[in-house]
């Protein structure tokens, strides 16, 4: 099955969800984000969303998840991109990701980490 | 009158992708707007999940429905699991299960329409939604 790549940006590491995402590629991007982390030291991580147009309360716990643990890790998480009708239906949905910063897109994303880690 | 329906069985978790996906289509070519295909496709997600989760089998089946001039979108998703048990505590949101069956049955009637939930210990859950145009 596949495996969506976890790209390292300096001291960031991105990676990009896919439009439909199997339970099974979540789980997968969970470990090989947090053994990423491990193994480059990175200080920041940005999940982009903007290509995603289903985020279930399964994949929105998976994405707080991983906010948590790369926390613990001492890893800042940024999600982006997050799309209108997403945020309606999460929203709705009575999920909130309450320990995960948001920023409009990648770009955003990046420069509120930069001001961390500087 | 029924238009058009398709049953989807909901076995192992790469059917919860399928009947989403497919749930959206019917969506996009009833002429819903993408806030409500979102929605739609949503709620079919969270319904197959508590299915594979908790009955470990079942169906859902998409009907377009036509009813006094205005359009809808049916979604009956069907096991013959273990029941919901307090199902009226997870309906007023007193109860919440440790896996997020709340989330997900609350989360889907605020997404929908019409939204009714039979369940029967033993014998199993039947969900029916509509989400009209």
């Amino acid at each position: 099955m596949a495996r969506i790549p976890v790209l390292r940006l300096k001291n960031v590491l991105v990676v990009s969800l896919q439009v439909e995402m199997e339970d099974r590629v979540a789980i997968d991007l969970q470990e090989d984000i947090l053994s990423t982390l491990a193994r480059t030291g990175a200080g920041g991580l940005i999940v982009d969303v903007s290509g995603v147009e289903v985020v279930d309360s399964f994949l929105g716990r998976i994405i707080g998840d991983t906010a948590r643990m790369a926390s613990m890790m001492g890893a800042n998480t940024v999600l982006v991109g997050i799309q209108p009708a997403v945020a309606i239906t999460l929203t709705e949905l009575g999920l909130v990701f309450s320990n995960v910063r948001t920023a409009l897109n990648l770009e955003k994303g990046l420069a509120l980490l930069k001001a961390d880690l500087e | 009158m029924t238009l058009d329906a398709s049953v989807l069985d909901i076995l192992q978790e790469t059917d919860i992708v399928a009947a989403r996906s497919r749930g959206k289509e019917l969506a996009r070519a009833m002429g819903f707007g993408m806030v409500d295909q979102t929605r739609i496709a949503t709620g079919i997600s969270e319904l197959a999940r508590n299915i594979l989760q908790y009955a470990r089998k079942g169906r859902i089946q998409l009907r377009s429905l036509s009813e006094s001039g205005r359009a809808g979108l049916e979604i009956v998703a069907e096991d013959e699991g273990p029941g919901i048990p307090h199902i009226n505590a997870v309906l007023d949101g007193t109860a919440r299960s440790p896996r997020g069956l709340g989330l997900g049955i609350l989360g889907t009637r605020r997404l929908m329409d019409e939204f009714e939930v039979r369940t029967e210990a033993g014998q199993g859950t039947r969900v029916r939604c509509v989400k009209w145009l």
